[in-house]
């Protein structure tokens, strides 16, 4: 009889643990092997999560663990929804956004573009352009300090090259106006290359004869650019942009090593903004409620973006 | 047009999807707009009922 991993398994079970699971049924025994993974993800993921939305209705605080605990029902989502402060942190999140999105897709569908076409190197520049999403945003955030920096600055340098400005005349992360775009910079630089990889997957999946077919056709390059490569790599593109929107939508990381919020909350996202309050202010309640707003919204743009995810896998 | 309103009334997954697909975008607009302060305040419910009735009708037949 030849030897399978069933069998081998089968003989080496101790016959006391063969004995009890004789009599189970398939079914018992694949909930046996489910078992932990399910216990564990309840303990983790849905067991704290159904106690923050608990607590998302008192005003619970951490450090004060002894005092009475008063259900407040709805206020603190009223306080939240009507606070003009996290509104502004709302808008430097949707500042963050619009543009790290739009940047990233801009730039990463062309260079998609560009690499997509066969030339002489075309893998070693693949490999030159990914390496930023490789690397820890903590490091990333670390070096693009020092970058930043108005004395000895690379980008300082770079910039007053250009403009003729003295190099220390402006400060990246100092400035209120200029502090939310040195993190979408740093973001665009880090991301880019997981959109033009999302696209690159797009341009690949369309097949030649299409193209052969347009150009019997007599389109033109443009036409053949606009009524096929666009709709066909568009569900990719829409993906990348959903993917990047809930990622960039909890940014903390890096914008927490290269601006800290500041200067003022010119850069202070929800992310930074909810762990403020839940960390040092010690509003757990609020903070929960905070922490719930958030959730919900990302899992609202979470369902779209796997409703888009299955568009893309029935091509 | 008219086969998207018929798609509703017989409760077709692919037109209510669209539905809650819109209010949840609309809701995240609301959020994050800077223009009116009311738009930010119902922003949360509107996302809140757009997400539930995503996970209802994702069971709806196609």
């Amino acid at each position: 009889m030849t030897e399978t991993p069933l069998t081998h398994a089968a003989r080496a079970t101790p016959p006391s643990v063969a004995r009890k699971i004789k009599g189970l049924s398939d079914r018992a025994i694949a909930w046996i092997f489910v078992g932990p993974t399910i216990f564990l993800l309840l303990a983790i993921n849905i067991f704290p999560l159904i106690w923050t939305i608990n607590l998302s209705f008192t005003n619970f605080r951490a450090n004060r663990p002894g005092r009475e605990v008063d259900y407040v029902g709805l206020r603190n989502y009223e306080r939240i929804l009507n606070d003009s402060d996290i509104w502004l942190n709302m808008q430097a999140t949707a500042h963050f956004l619009f543009w790290t999105i739009l940047l990233q897709v801009l730039i990463g569908f062309t260079l998609a573009y560009l690499i997509n076409k066969k030339f002489k190197g075309n893998d070693l520049w693949t490999t030159i352009i990914v390496l930023p999403m490789m690397l820890s945003p903590a490091v990333v955030g670390n070096f693009w300090k020092f970058l930043y920096q108005p004395q000895i600055g690379l980008f300082n340098y770079i910039v007053a090259f250009f403009t003729g400005k003295d190099p220390s005349s402006f400060e990246m992360l100092g400035s209120v106006q200029l502090a939310p775009w040195s993190i979408v910079i740093v973001d665009t630089w880090m991301w880019t290359p997981f959109v033009m990889l999302i696209c690159l997957a797009g341009l690949r999946s369309i097949p030649d004869y299409i193209y052969e077919a347009a150009e019997i056709d007599r389109a033109s390059k443009l036409r053949q650019f606009f009524t096929i490569t666009i709709p066909m790599v568009l569900p990719f593109l829409m993906l990348a942009v959903l993917f990047r929107g809930i990622e960039n939508f909890k940014m903390f990381d890096l914008v927490v090593q290269l601006t800290g919020g500041g200067p003022g909350s010119t850069t202070e996202l929800t992310s930074i903004n909810l762990k403020r309050e839940a960390f040092e202010k010690w509003r757990t309640g609020y903070a929960s409620a905070y922490a719930i707003i958030l959730f919900v919204t990302v899992f609202g743009l979470a369902s779209i973006y796997v409703k888009a995810l299955n568009k893309v896998k029935e091509r | 047009m008219s086969q998207f309103i018929q798609g509703l009334l017989r409760l077709k997954r692919g037109p209510w999807e669209m539905v809650a697909t819109l209010l949840i975008a609309l809701g995240v607009f609301m959020l994050m707009q800077p223009f009116v302060m009311w738009g930010f305040t119902y922003s949360f419910i509107t996302t809140l009922i757009g997400t539930v009735m995503f996970i209802i009708v994702s069971h709806f037949r196609e």
